[in-house]
């Protein structure tokens, strides 16, 4: 992964009269407002959809943390998923736990596991952990269904919850409220994330991944910083998946099996590895393309994931993130140098 | 006392199983340092040929020829036209190209032939072996045929000049070219009968679990279970872990965990391999050059 | 009669980095040529692009008056063109027999049972561990089983690599003479990089010497041998 251009230019550059950084951040609020706006516009199916890309959304960060900046592999994202959607069924269905308590409690349970699943993955390096996470993926959902924890888990009949009502005096409706609610963690979520990767963390992540030797040699503490990133990828992923428990208002096992997992590795790579930016793009990829697929047949969404990720291997391994982010750049060269 | 052989042996019969498996991949492992996570897909697309050639009234044994040709041509195939660009490409990059694989094969298993639980004939009598309470007769020519397989594998390898120029093209690239061998060529041919062996644990497991596009999800993880227990660079020991964790998972599943935890069996096994021995029984010890 | 080897032109790179800069050199049939000259020079390069090995070339390569470069490696070997690649190039894992079996790979001849006689006839050693594995074999071992694997091609022309790196002096003084012996005996070709100038220099016929990509002398070993700034440079006295 040594290609991956992580670098940021300098805001020295003035567009119209204001830095790129400023630009950068009236971009971003222009997509806030419209983001705040956007559920009083669409209808309620959208609006569900919307809501659930924002949660992938939020998945994907947490593998991208672990995969994209750290080169750590992950082909069972979808159990760490899979254990904060059940963490908040399970608080909702058996305490009296208010259902915004539960989100915490999910990523918590999830930094914990993933930190425990990191420690002996720290001695594994690329396929190898691969081959780990696959049968973790693979596993997940037998053991959801294991008899023996029936009455936590309801067995293969999965947990039914209520969604949430919206606090005593909004005037919007339940899934407005949801959308919100789901709004205000992935804002909360990138912020923690943007300010974790762009310090000194973010860089003896970028250089465990490209130089994992020398990255030691030069005092980076490699092996807590590994256990530490799975951790909080799991604990993203975690939070994601206690959000989507709540807009689904269900889980049940089958929901998480490798396949989750799968889709969540074409999310990122469709987004762009190490892309913060790019995780929306794969959100929107494998919220909507499956979908659209499902009505030629039954085959095509996997067919289209396995092509796009194939096919993304070949012609854009940087995904829409990168793809972007070379575009810009010519487009700076040129107005840079005017045109040739 | 005789509920445990019975669950032995019949173990034996799921390990020869996983044996082919794990072989299949640690040929492919061996040569290129790929885990090939479309191992098992390749393997059920081939057993659904060979379904279809059965169906239109081939002799089983036609059938399971033609088959393995097949399964051969479509692991050349899929060396030379997909996976070659990959071999300087960072490790992420050929991870998702087997995922891609295994989507394509397994959506294409399901929409040619579609996704429902098809019966698969098995060469051998359906009753008792010899009114044995230990083994059924396909189970009895479940292990046979492995072996025979198997025998057949190794002394390609011992004993042709093919299999000697395909050993050397794996451990020392660089220095085959220099002797005149093919060493793309031996890459190839290594995928080839990675399908082969990989299409006969299609055509065994099928009658058992019956045949449908994911049948050899849950043997492929076994499949890695067994090659990490044996070493996932050493063919014999990758061998003799499948069949070690044959045995191991009917053990578990009869006194332990009930069959409903086969499959995290298989999971505590890799985790517990990778953790406490990742070269695993009889590998080398992987050493990581500066 | 025409040169068995001839380079014309020949430059090559590794990715961006030029190695060569349109170096001539001629083998002729039966000749010792040696490539001196410091490290980085292209030495090593030299031998790697007449078999089209891991670098780019330019420029022409002719064996027998044939046009190969731009050839496959593999392609080039099945001429008759021995490569005893620095390193060794062993197969570690095999045993001394099947190093050898695989150094006849590309030939459908029946002599080649005769040649493991023919070969373990120069180095008796080998024939003594023939069943042993080649990675257990020292040093000087596995440069025997080096020369002896590229000479079970039965070639034309013989590349080799520094085989007298890292060997005691002793053995490298058997190495030479054996090779002194396979030249004269069966009429072989030879392109020798060394570092141990003296000895190639003894060896050879014809030396050139290179400097960062470029021949900066060529002639006879003996004139070569004798100049006062070579023998200062690189023969140390």
């Amino acid at each position: 992964m040594a290609t991956l251009d992580t670098s940021r230019p300098a805001a020295a550059e003035l567009f119209a009269g204001l830095s790129l950084r400023t630009w950068k951040l009236v971009g971003l609020a222009a997509v806030l407002v419209a983001a705040c706006i956007l559920p009083f516009v669409i209808s309620s199916y959208q609006l569900l959809l919307a809501t659930q890309v924002i949660v992938y959304a939020v998945a994907l960060l947490g593998l991208n943390i672990l995969t994209g900046y750290n080169g750590q592999f992950s082909l069972g994202h979808g159990a760490f998923y899979a254990i904060g959607a059940y963490t908040t069924a399970i608080l909702l269905d058996k305490t009296g736990i208010p259902y915004w308590a539960t989100i915490p409690a999910a990523g918590m349970i999830c930094l914990v596991m993933g930190f425990l699943f990191g420690l002996p993955a720290l001695r594994l390096e690329g396929h190898y952990l691969a081959l780990a996470t696959f049968a973790l993926a693979f596993a997940m959902p037998q053991l959801l269904k294991f008899k023996d924890f029936d009455f936590l888990t309801g067995g293969v009949q999965g947990i039914v919850i209520t969604a949430p009502d919206p606090p005593a005096g909004l005037p919007i409706r339940a899934d407005q409220w949801l959308y919100f609610f789901c709004l205000l963690w992935t804002v909360l979520l990138f912020l923690l994330g943007w300010n974790l990767l762009r310090g000194r963390t973010g860089r003896a992540l970028v250089a465990i991944r490209d130089h994992p030797l020398a990255a030691a040699t030069m005092g980076i503490d490699t092996a807590r910083y590994k256990s530490f990133t799975f951790g909080v990828s799991a604990m993203y992923t975690g939070i994601a998946g206690a959000l989507g428990a709540l807009l689904a208002q269900f889980v049940s096992p089958d929901s998480f099996d490798l396949f989750l997992s799968i889709r969540f590795l074409v999310g990122i790579v469709v987004g762009g590895l190490a892309s913060m930016g790019g995780v929306f793009f794969g959100a929107i990829f494998i919220e909507f393309v499956p979908n659209i697929a499902d009505q030629l047949s039954k085959a095509a969404p996997q067919a289209l994931y396995g092509g796009v990720l194939i096919a993304c291997m070949y012609v854009m391994p940087s995904g829409v993130a990168g793809l972007v982010r070379g575009i810009g750049l010519r487009l700076k060269r040129w107005t840079a140098a005017g045109p040739p | 006392m005789q509920a445990l052989l019975h669950q032995v042996l019949s173990g034996l019969a799921n390990g020869g199983i996983y044996a082919s498996v794990a072989l299949a991949l640690v040929m492919i492992y061996q040569s290129t340092h790929h885990v090939n996570f479309a191992q098992g897909e390749m393997a059920t697309f081939s057993t659904y040929i060979a379904w279809q050639m059965i169906n239109l009234g081939l002799p089983y044994w036609v059938a399971f020829l033609l088959t393995l040709v097949f399964a051969f041509v479509m692991g050349v195939a899929i060396e030379r036209i997909i996976v070659r660009p990959f071999y300087k490409a960072p490790a992420l990059s050929v991870v998702a190209v087997f995922i891609g694989l295994l989507l394509v094969i397994n959506s294409l298993s399901g929409a040619i032939f579609d996704y429902t639980i098809k019966p698969f004939p098995s060469p051998f009598p359906t009753d008792a072996w010899y009114g044995s309470p230990y083994l059924s007769s396909h189970e009895v020519g479940m292990i046979f045929v492995t072996l025979v397989v198997l025998a057949l594998v190794f002394a390609f390898f011992r004993f042709t000049p093919l299999g000697l120029a395909m050993r050397a093209a794996a451990e020392n690239p660089v220095s085959s070219r220099l002797v005149g061998v093919r060493v793309g060529w031996m890459l190839a041919l290594g995928w080839g009968l990675a399908g082969l062996i990989g299409a006969v644990a299609g055509m065994m497991t099928a009658p058992i679990v019956y045949l449908d596009p994911y049948m050899m999800f849950s043997v492929l993880l076994y499949g890695f279970a067994g090659a990490l227990l044996g070493g996932i660079d050493n063919a014999w020991g990758a061998v003799l872990g499948g069949f070690i964790v044959g045995v191991l998972q009917n053990l578990a599943g009869a006194y332990l965990v009930g069959t409903e935890l086969m499959v995290t069996v298989a999971l505590v096994i890799i985790v517990g391999i990778l953790v406490i021995k990742p070269a695993g029984l009889f590998g080398r010890t992987i050493v990581t050059r500066v | 009669m025409s040169a068995l080897l001839e380079l014309r032109g020949l430059s090559a790179a590794y990715g961006p980095t030029s190695v060569l800069r349109s170096i001539d050199l001629a083998v002729e049939q039966g000749g010792i040529v040696t490539l001196l000259g410091a490290n980085g020079a292209g030495k090593t390069t030299t031998l790697r692009a007449i078999c089209n090995m891991m670098v780019r070339i330019s420029g022409e390569i002719r064996f027998n008056d044939q046009r190969i470069d731009g050839n496959a490696t593999e392609d080039i070997v099945r001429l008759g063109v021995g490569h005893v690649p620095d390193g060794r190039g062993t197969f570690v894992s095999l045993s001394v027999e099947e190093n050898l079996r695989l150094g006849a790979y590309t030939r459908r001849d029946r002599q080649v049972a005769q040649d493991f006689e023919r070969v373990y006839g120069y180095f008796p050693r080998l024939k003594e561990r023939r069943r042993q594995q080649a990675g257990t074999l020292s040093g000087g071992e596995q440069q025997m089983l080096a020369i002896s694997r590229a000479l079970m091609l039965r070639p034309k022309l013989l590349l080799l690599d520094e085989p007298s790196f890292g060997l005691a002096p002793l053995i490298v003084q058997e190495i030479f003479r054996i090779l002194r012996a396979i030249n004269e005996q069966e009429g072989v070709g030879m392109l020798l990089v060394e570092q141990n100038a003296n000895i190639a220099l003894e060896l050879a016929d014809q030396a050139y010497l290179l400097e960062t990509g470029r021949v900066v002398m060529h002639g006879p070993s003996a004139v070569i041998g004798s100049d006062e700034s070579v023998r200062r440079a690189y023969l140390g006295y």
